[in-house]
């Protein structure tokens, strides 16, 4: 029997608002426990939330990037449940008047385009951080209240490999817009997954289960990979797929199960009578419409009719915002696009793939990157020479000038002091100059090899080549 | 009057993590099923069309400047807490649901 | 004259001519406290010491502060935060909570250079009408203390009506001033939903609660109210609307006022001693000059239905966040789930409990729309009834409860019977439309309110008729205080 996989994700992004969503308390992440806290965050008794306008703001532009209708009026409900991360035991979230709804995302697996639906977007306050120990578990609040935009999916995903593209393709838009870093490690993108198989031609949606725990794209993948194949095996056999919460081990690259679902959880959501409805006219959202910065699929299009760049290339350097950043400052600097996209594309993202950084965590800077095309386009550096100034460039940093002269790097290119080296050469190696006049072409290959010896790889190959040449009509 | 069994009972002290002995149970039984039919006297009333009054006040988007104000010192925050460990409020162990 | 019974401007007069010290106002208060607060049980803790140092150092800014509130002992409900002080909300759960902040109305009463007393006894979470749901001790009513003070904010009537304090804010969700101070004999207004920050208010029913003032006058009312009055940054739901000079509207006069009196506030359930006050109250009126006709409020008998759904379930989200992690008095247990039913069942007290219970089931998956939403329906047209009175009056006028003080215990037992006694003052809550109770005499004895409701915002014109009618009424109502003691 053959199955459609039907996959639906859930997208939490933290905004990058200066500070919380209804207190002044400091969003800013690494900071020690429970120092970014007061009253209000910690649920005192007494104490009222008040809205951030940014977290608004922020949260309308998300959702237009993502193509969605944005809400004339809205307003915020509480979801109730009891959790130690949860000090009001009610969430401040949105129900059934989310700030954007019924949007979309273009994303592209194997040259194929498709558009993923966007069921909604609202905005919602984060919870703290529980950690597990022995004698019981730790509760850090600086977390508490962060404001937060959750983005459901239609379940228009079809493969695991779709559901990356759309995280990829989310995440872009999301750190294009600037409201947020879309930072996994850090907690600032969250993702749960859910999935089922039914029947190809059924209408009819499978049981669903929920994936939680997936702390990378690639996991989330994996994990989706590993549930497919489960669902299909338990069905194959007859089995019936139970609604279950399922946990993704990173060792086992395994989904376990968490706990099974009774029912629908009862959060009783009701309008929050602490915070006054939400109205947004057409100039609000005109101020904010007019905030948004080009989003990825338009500056793949502009490289592409601006600098000439294939498809591809323009595709891979603005899945980033920051490495779009990159390669456009880096022309800025004075660099050819295509040069520039080479190294980005090849060297850097080589390096950055292998360390597991970020284009902005190395000291490489788009001025030095250009400088140092530069000096490969004016013959200054060989490109072997420019692989060694790379390296010191991207775990270092510095001038590539500086580098080239401190290292010794310069290229060869003086005739005379390359005959220097070459006629001495050929008076010790006649031998080859009878073997190239014999027709022998690797003899050539040979004296060449030795000058870049003798010269520790700074003579210029094509001046090496000539001068050779010219020097064996001569005999 | 309205009739709310024992089980509805316990299934919403259980949501509003309260426990009862079975007496209790009986009597909120008794004490909710009067209140709940005393409010069902509302049913009297056609409502419809006629919209909610979640806000007794006409007010909207009421909103503050994204501005970072001083936090609590961190013993200061934690001065109420029943228990804690290195900086954090501790509970007891999560188990269940 | 006791000192507590000279008027405002006579109290600020002395202290400025340096005829009276603010240290001696805080030792009557101190004073009258440790002389019947043992029989009356109003306060439930004391900030002597504070108070005292504050009264030094006040002592010293006599005849040139500006501070409207110059000195005076002011008592505070337990619901309101303040810093450092313990804050109950009467209930064992919190026996042990010290606020690490102040509540609005403290800081502006702060700023006036008012003197918190000390923390007055209500019923639990604000969730009763008679103060027995106090977690720790009944507050007694000190015209007979074999009865209520009212609730919930009893401890704030009765220090008022007993002399420990001239100035008392209380809360008021369903009527929580207006009936104590009726059942005390003191004034107690419930200013417009949004006229005074919530900040710091322990939450019971977020978009019913609203702070006041309980005083011996209606002068002494509409200077607290003042103080107190205005938009909060900290609170979303305060109004952005100006305060007008409340003192003003006391003039005395009411020609021209137009009453209005509905049928359903005198009608069956009112005892005949209130009835036979309130009416002669409103002749008195009359004879002012105002016009009095009686009107329908319509939705009036669904208000007790309506307000114990919107509030339950309000108050089932407000109260959850009292589970044992951060703050409060935690029931150890070797598991999380276990420890939150144990503190919760044991912190709570039966009443608290018994309104968490139908709000979480008001608002559960299944019966959402057919009791909470229905029950803001009515509640709009519950609020559309004053609207249309008020296209033609000026005022609202009835008793504030149906009868007198009852006896401690009389009432425990039936929610339902007790849940009844708010009908009168309910429907001002769910309009959210300011309300006074002033008294208007004696019914066998007991102290008898008229409740006087106004437009939104216009609290101007209820202190003006609650003013008007005091002067002219001229009770000067005290109980004996026989058989009060420490
Ligand atoms: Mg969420
Ligand atoms: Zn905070």
């Amino acid at each position: 029997m053959n199955f459609e996989t039907i996959i639906g994700l859930e997208v939490h992004v933290e905004l990058k608002t200066n500070s919380k969503i209804f207190c002044g308390c400091s969003t800013e992440f690494g900071a020690p426990p429970n120092t970014h806290t007061c009253p209000i965050c910690l649920g005192h008794p007494g104490v009222l939330p008040v809205l951030n306008e940014q977290a608004v703001d922020f949260a309308m532009r998300a959702a237009m990037a993502l193509n969605c209708e944005i809400a004339t009026d809205t307003k915020f409900d509480r979801k109730n449940y009891f959790y130690p991360d949860n000090p009001k035991a009610y969430q401040i979230s949105q129900f059934d008047k989310p700030i954007g709804e019924h949007g979309y995302i273009e994303i592209e697996v194997e040259g194929k385009k498709k558009r993923i639906g966007i069921t909604r977007l609202h905005l919602e306050e984060d919870a703290g951080k529980l950690t597990h120990t022995e004698g019981g578990s730790l509760v850090d609040f600086n977390r508490v209240g962060t404001p937060l935009i959750e983005i459901v999916s239609e379940p228009d995903i079809r493969t695991p490999e779709e559901a990356y593209a759309y995280l990829e393709k989310l995440k872009a838009i999301m750190q294009y817009t600037g409201v947020s870093d879309c930072k996994m490690e850090e907690g600032s993108l969250r993702c749960d997954a859910n999935l089922s198989l039914r029947p190809y031609g059924q209408e009819a949606f499978g049981t669903k289960t929920e994936l939680k725990n997936l702390n990378s794209f690639s996991y989330v993948q994996k994990g989706l990979e590993f549930e497919q194949a489960r669902q299909e095996r338990v069905l194959i056999s007859g089995g019936v797929i139970e609604q279950e919460t399922r946990r993704f081990d990173e060792a086992t690259k395994e989904t376990i199960l968490m706990r099974v679902k009774e029912g629908s959880d009862d959060y009783r959501y009701f309008p929050e009578p602490d915070l006054v409805k939400l109205h947004i006219d057409e100039a609000w959202k005109e101020k904010v419409r007019a905030e948004i910065p080009e989003l990825p699929d338009a500056r793949k299009e502009r490289y592409v009719n601006e600098f000439g760049l294939p498809a591809y290339d323009a595709a891979v350097l603005t899945q980033t915002k920051s490495m779009a950043d990159f390669f456009e400052n880096t022309i800025q600097a004075g660099a050819d696009p295509k040069q520039a996209s080479n190294w980005l594309m090849g060297e850097v993202s080589a390096y950055l793939n292998n360390e597991n950084k970020e284009i902005e965590d190395v000291p490489l800077t788009s001025a030095s990157l250009a400088k140092m095309i530069e000096l490969i386009e004016k013959g200054t550096l060989s490109s072997k020479m420019a692989k060694k100034v790379f390296r010191e460039l991207i775990t270092k940093g510095g001038d590539p000038e500086k580098i080239v002269k401190d290292k010794g790097l310069v290229q060869i290119s003086d005739e005379g002091a390359l005959k220097d080296i070459i006629i001495p050469l050929l008076d010790a190696n006649e031998q080859s100059i009878i073997d190239y006049k014999n027709g022998k072409d690797r003899a050539l290959g040979f004296l060449v090899g030795q000058v870049m010896k003798l010269t520790k790889g700074q003579a210029n190959p094509p001046m090496v080549n000539k001068i050779i040449l010219e020097e064996m009509a001569k005999r | 009057m309205t009739e709310i069994t024992k089980e509805q009972i316990k299934h919403v002290a259980h949501l509003a993590r309260l426990t009862f002995t079975e007496e209790e149970v009986e009597a909120f039984a008794k004490d909710l099923g009067d209140i709940i039919g005393f409010a069902e006297q509302l049913n009297e009333l056609d409502t419809e069309g006629i919209e909610e009054t979640t806000h007794v006040l006409d007010i909207t988007n009421v909103l503050r400047d994204d501005v970072v104000r001083d936090s609590l010192d961190r013993e200061e925050a934690l001065k109420n807490a029943p228990a804690q460990q290195n900086g954090q409020v501790k509970v007891p162990k999560v188990i269940g649901d | 004259m006791a000192l507590f019974d000279e008027s405002y401007k006579a109290l600020q007069d002395r202290l400025h001519k340096k005829d009276l010290s603010v240290t001696e106002l805080v030792n009557e208060a101190y004073e009258n406290i440790k002389k019947t607060d043992g029989s009356v049980h109003a306060f439930l803790t004391l900030n002597e010491e504070a108070a005292r140092q504050q009264a030094q150092a006040l002592d010293a800014e006599r005849g040139h502060s500006q501070a409207t509130l110059f000195g005076l002992p002011i008592g505070i409900k337990d619901n309101i935060v303040t810093k450092g002080l313990k804050t109950t909300a009467a209930s064992q759960l919190l026996a042990n909570f010290e606020p690490l902040h102040h509540a609005t109305v403290v800081e502006r009463i702060q700023a006036q250079q008012g003197i918190v007393i000390g923390k007055l006894n209500m019923d639990e979470f604000a969730m009763g009408s008679s103060n027995e749901n106090s977690s720790f001790y009944t507050t007694r009513n000190p015209w007979d203390l074999e009865r209520v003070p009212g609730g919930s904010s009893g401890g704030s009537a009765a220090a008022v009506a007993a002399g420990m304090v001239p100035f008392s804010l209380g809360s008021d969700t369903g009527g929580s001033i207006r009936q104590p101070a009726a059942f005390c004999g003191v004034v107690g207004m419930k200013p417009t939903y949004g006229r005074v920050s919530r900040f710091g208010l322990i939450a019971f029913a977020s978009s019913l609660d609203q702070i006041g003032p309980l005083t011996t006058t209606v002068e002494n009312n509409a200077h607290l109210l003042q103080a107190i009055s205005g938009v909060d940054a900290y609170d979303s739901t305060s109004a952005d609307v100006a305060v007008p000079d409340f003192t003003k509207a006391l003039t005395g006069e009411v020609k021209g006022l137009r009453i209005a009196v509905p049928k359903e506030y005198l009608g069956e359930g009112v005892s005949a001693g209130v009835k036979a006050a309130v009416k002669k109250a409103i002749a008195q009126l009359e004879a002012l000059g105002a016009s009095v006709e009686e009107v329908s409020l319509p939705h009036s008998k669904y208000a007790v239905a309506t307000y114990y759904l919107l509030a339950s379930s309000e108050a089932s989200a407000n109260l959850a966040r009292f589970d044992g992690v951060r703050y409060g008095v935690r029931k150890e247990a070797d598991n999380l789930i276990d420890m939150y039913k144990k503190t919760r069942s044991e912190g709570f007290g039966d009443e608290v409990k018994r309104r968490i219970m139908l709000g979480t089931f008001a608002l559960s998956s299944g019966y959402y729309d057919a009791y909470y939403k229905k029950a803001q329906k009515v509640r709009t047209l519950i609020k559309r009834d004053f609207e249309k009175v008020f296209e033609n009056f000026d005022v609202v006028i009835g008793p504030t409860t149906p009868t007198t003080a009852f006896k401690i215990g009389e009432k425990i037992d039936d929610p339902l019977t007790m849940y009844a006694n708010d009908i009168l003052t309910i429907p001002v809550n769910l309009a959210g439309v300011p309300a006074i109770s002033v008294p208007c005499g004696l019914a066998e004895g007991l102290p008898v309110g008229l409740q006087i409701i106004g437009k939104p915002f216009d609290e101007a014109t209820v202190y003006r008729t609650a003013h008007a009618y005091e002067q002219a009424a001229n009770l000067k109502l005290a109980p004996s205080l026989e058989g009060v003691n420490a």
